[in-house]
């Protein structure tokens, strides 16, 4: 039950895109379209779960004053994989997501959970908050990518669903992904004004 | 002629921030005022450069002849973090002024995905270096232009948030929904740019 808690309070009250506002440069950069936005919510999570679980079993063994450096060689190793597993198995998103498989080691929200979570909860806890914030990651990604995709290339996970007359291209290139995601967070920020009202 | 190319064409065209998406964090977090920019601007600048030049060495010294390229993340970020450490000690010692104006912003460098970001592409050649071979000193001339870029382009943003502040905002829109909307409204007149590059290399005939 506990679990449960966690694993939802980082899909809505801890959502890293939404409320926490963390990990910013993937989550404009890689929403062009919805499945590339998905892509790299899943591949942020393989990372964030797998560190997650890796910092809590050696929180006892990692001394204090040289824990981030700890942190960020077992992040750094969990990227290495994850790029190693891309290039073999999906070599087409690993090539459109580029630059950013590596950067995964400088995503804050990563560092941010083993700091904050990890290194004070068990293993069971951290699995479930590396699931939830990892979950939350994904979807707003996709939802980012969904809302550019259909605005900017009238297509819906790939599949042309408006007209080519109503695409807008502006939001598919870099202005749109700024003022895309403004318009979310104003979005999620209404909805819990008249929530607190 | 193509050095002045990939200088303007990374200040401009193809913005470190408003077009590659690499360092959106400090962009957003530090630009509250333009003397925070400024100084923020100067230490990625400086950072950025030095981390370019020491991680282009160990690519191409180190791990490419012993055939450990698959380190390079993970060596990478080590380097930048001790790097940063480092800097920080000598300029205590070597220049305190120097350390006072810019000593609070070097610490958050380390997770400036901008150093990590341009440090592998200049390592794998992998930018736009306008024809030219990427050596060392391209790599640098590229490492440097982008950090001016970057610095650029949060200075602005500074000065444009300094007036926001100003202005009464709709209640949800506050904080980073109309910050972002800001940035991408300045995105777009930076879009302005693009073709400028093309203009340059058909005038210089190259």
């Amino acid at each position: 039950m506990n679990c449960f808690k966690t694993l939802v309070n980082g899909i809505v009250k801890e959502n890293p895109t939404f409320v926490l506002l963390l990990g910013m440069c993937p989550t404009l950069a890689t929403t062009s379209s919805a499945l590339n936005g998905m892509g790299m919510g899943v591949a942020t999570m393989f990372v964030l779960i797998c560190s997650n679980v890796f910092i809590s079993l050696l929180k006892n063994v990692i001394p204090d004053g040289v824990r981030i450096p700890c942190y960020i060689v077992v992040i750094a190793s969990f990227v290495t994989i994850l790029q190693m597993l891309m290039q073999a198995y999906v070599p087409s998103l690993y090539q459109t997501l580029g630059i950013f498989i590596p950067l995964i080691v400088v995503n804050c929200i990563i560092l941010g959970r083993a700091e904050a979570f990890a290194a004070k909860n068990n293993v069971l806890q951290s699995l479930c908050d590396g699931i939830g914030i990892g979950l939350g990651f994904t979807i707003a990604l996709t939802l980012l990518g969904m809302v550019r995709e259909l605005l900017g290339k009238g297509a819906f996970f790939g599949h042309q669903v408006l007209p080519e007359s109503m695409n807008m291209l502006v939001f598919v290139l870099a202005p749109g992904a700024f003022i895309t995601l403004g318009l979310l967070i104003a979005l999620v920020n209404s909805i819990k004004n008249r929530k607190a009202e | 002629m193509a050095y002045f190319l990939i200088f303007i064409s990374a200040i401009f065209v193809n913005n470190i921030v408003l077009s590659q998406f690499l360092g959106i964090c400090p962009f957003l977090g530090v630009s509250k005022k333009v003397s925070t920019a400024a100084g923020m601007g100067i230490a990625v600048t400086f950072v950025l450069t030095v981390a370019v030049i020491v991680t282009y060495a160990l690519q191409h010294w180190v791990l490419d002849p012993l055939g450990l390229g698959y380190l390079q993340t993970i060596l990478f970020i080590l380097v930048i973090a001790g790097l940063v450490q480092m800097l920080e000690t000598i300029l205590k010692k070597v220049s305190p002024s120097l350390y006072q104006a810019l000593g609070i912003f070097l610490p958050l460098i380390t997770t400036n995905c901008c150093i990590l970001g341009v440090s592998i592409l200049v390592a794998n050649g992998t930018y736009n270096a306008q024809g030219l071979e990427p050596t060392l000193l391209v790599g640098v001339l590229y490492a440097f232009s982008t950090a001016i870029g970057f610095a650029l382009a949060l200075i602005i943003f500074a000065g444009i948030r300094q007036q926001l502040a100003t202005v009464r905002i709709p209640k949800g829109m506050q904080g980073m929904a109309i910050a972002l909307i800001t940035a991408g409204l300045l995105a777009m007149a930076f879009m302005g740019f693009s073709g400028v590059d093309h203009g340059i290399a058909t005038l210089a005939g190259i």
